[in-house]
């Protein structure tokens, strides 16, 4: 069943790609439309190679697209994290360096997976998600040692979205039997370098970890209420012309 | 010895212009010679260039938004990656065009002041909206096609620095019209749905498309004096007839109709090659668009100052931690 636990991954990255990507356009400043894009781009792109690998294992004749736009919220996996709405550009920034922080030194141990593709997608990730901690992380520290406003959204940020780390350290049963195949990195084994990338940012950045009450539920397909309209959005074409190739 | 280097720069007043000059700049023009930054231009060439790199570079990034308004409803993950790629290659060349604007002593704040408070004009094609995923195929072909059109004459435009920007920015240019033709292609080849939906784009865009071009050569304002500066290199209608006799043909082949039923083939044209004779453009709603008067521009100008306005906290925090880190960095040094 390693399949679904690449949909899992897939869907993390596919639905944090979309959300990136509708900033683009709208953003502060011209380099930041043109950044989001490409943070977008990295995790979409690693959202069709987990995708398509998953669908060839699952050998059901479903391609990257089914698999994508003809799932229904309860059957999406991905971490709450991901699926948060933009907010304002501290929650973007904030919510993408959880997630990097995370996703840099998993992809980085991925890359000694038994699976092929799953080491060639590490290889590529790795360094895209080492990008995206810079990135993210300087962004963090400008805003939380910025301006009064921007210290007090960074905050307001970190008390919106650190509800939801605690279920990137979580293990679905079919990610954990990846992980005992060695085809997925132990994901409990990822926090002690998450935790030490958000010390360090936090600490530039004078923010402090808040006391939490975790969510979870997204590897159960039990979602906030915003990921049912993102995918309203993003499946409208091909739930209106079943069948179509675009 | 007169300080040439100041003639024409901002606040240099048009009496230091003098006939030797004017001549020289011209031989220099004539001469197929590259005007760099540094150089000693006439107050208006400058002006001139300023204005036409601004619209161009406000053209890019405000056409960001008919386009990004289908990325999150994009129907495959390779045309959503696609997408998002196409429209971040726009804000690149905004980018680089804002950058060759600068090199004439205008900011890219002023530029962007001034498009957000109506004063600079950007092309009115993005003043219609983006009503299909089919309008994303013509936006390609068509807009992008026009666009190439305009600017790989501009690739030997005599200012330098806009010249080689042009070079990058039509090789992007020409890979997102294929990309937008093949798109068009799939829809045209796919279900009935999907060819009415695709003609219904080509029928609203056809024609926003040929006053991509401007006026007619008879009415426009500044075309003599930028051919003569070699600016400008093709009059607007002999760049609108290249468009017409390139494209229609690439409509025959995939079965989509031209919607002007004037439009007929003509062997005599264009000095015997032939060529497309076209039926007459509505000049009342190209000038009712220019005017700012476009189905979408104030949505536009609303979307583009409301990022703008959001974002400001953004920039000002940047500077501000900027500001804060070169202080702490001077207290270290002075230990």
């Amino acid at each position: 069943m390693a399949h679904l636990a690449l949909i899992e991954l897939a869907d993390d990255h596919l639905i944090l790609g979309h959300r990136l990507s509708e900033w683009c356009g709208h953003a502060p400043m011209l380099e930041e439309d043109l950044a989001l894009p490409n943070m977008a781009l990295d995790l979409i792109g690693t959202a069709r190679t987990l995708y398509d690998h998953a669908a060839t294992l699952e050998d059901a004749g479903r391609s990257e697209d089914d698999l994508a736009f003809l799932r229904v919220e309860r059957e999406y996996r991905n971490l709450l994290l991901v699926e948060r709405p933009n907010g304002d550009f501290a929650q973007t920034m904030l919510r993408q360096l959880y997630f990097a922080a995370f996703m840099a030194p998993f992809w980085h141990a991925a890359q000694d997976s038994s699976d092929e593709v799953v080491r060639g997608v590490a290889g590529k990730a790795s360094k895209e998600m080492a990008y995206h901690i810079r990135h993210a992380g300087e962004w963090v520290i400008r805003l939380g040692d910025g301006t009064e406003e921007s210290a007090e959204r960074m905050a307001e940020a970190v008390e919106e979205l650190h509800r939801f780390t605690d279920e990137l350290f979580e293990s679905s049963p079919e990610a954990e039997a990846t992980e005992t195949a060695g085809v997925l990195p132990s994901r409990d084994r990822i926090r002690a370098a998450w935790d030490a990338t958000i010390a360090e940012v936090f600490s530039q950045a004078a923010l402090e970890v808040p006391e939490v009450y975790p969510q979870t539920g997204g590897r159960a397909g039990l979602h906030g209420e915003c990921l049912g309209h993102l995918l309203a959005e993003m499946q409208y074409l091909q739930r209106a012309y079943p069948g179509a190739t675009w | 010895m007169y300080a040439q280097g100041l003639i024409g720069k901002p606040g240099g007043s048009v009496s230091d212009e003098t006939e030797e000059f004017l001549a020289a700049f011209q031989a220099r023009i004539d001469a197929e010679e590259k005007i760099e930054p540094k150089d000693a231009m006439p107050a208006a060439y400058r002006r001139t260039l300023v204005r036409q790199i601004g619209q161009h570079a406000h053209s890019e990034i405000v056409g960001m938004l008919p386009e990004g308004n289908w990325i999150t409803r994009a129907p495959s993950l390779k045309r959503k990656a696609a997408l998002l790629a196409k429209v971040q290659d726009e804000g690149g060349h905004g980018l680089y065009l804002y950058a060759a604007a600068e090199t004439l002593g205008v900011s890219r704040e002023e530029m962007t002041e001034e498009l957000l408070d109506g004063r600079a004009k950007y092309s009115s094609i993005f003043n219609y909206p983006t009503l299909s995923w089919a309008d994303i195929g013509i936006i390609g072909w068509l807009v992008d096609g026009a666009a190439i059109m305009n600017q790989i004459p501009l690739c030997r435009c005599s200012f330098g620095p806009y010249a080689r920007a042009m070079i990058r920015v039509c090789k992007e240019e020409s890979f997102h019209q294929r990309q937008g033709y093949e798109i068009v292609m799939t829809l045209a080849r796919g279900s009935e749905a999907q060819r009415e939906m695709v003609q219904d784009a080509l029928n609203r865009w056809w024609w926003p498309s040929l006053m991509m071009f401007g006026p007619h050569d008879a009415d426009s304002t500044h075309s003599d004096q930028s051919m003569k500066w070699k600016i400008k290199r093709f009059t607007n209608d002999d760049l609108r007839q290249k468009f017409i006799d390139a494209t229609v043909p690439q409509a025959e082949f995939l079965g989509l109709s031209v919607p002007d039923p004037d439009l007929r083939w003509n062997p005599d044209k264009n000095g015997g090659k032939g060529g497309y004779d076209h039926g007459a453009i509505d000049w009342d709603e190209f000038w009712r668009v220019v005017k700012g008067h476009g189905p979408m521009a104030r949505d536009r100008i609303k979307a583009r100052r409301k990022a703008w306005e959001d974002g400001a906290w953004v920039r000002d925090a940047a500077r501000a931690h900027a500001k804060k880190r070169a202080a702490r960095k001077a207290v270290l040094a002075a230990e």
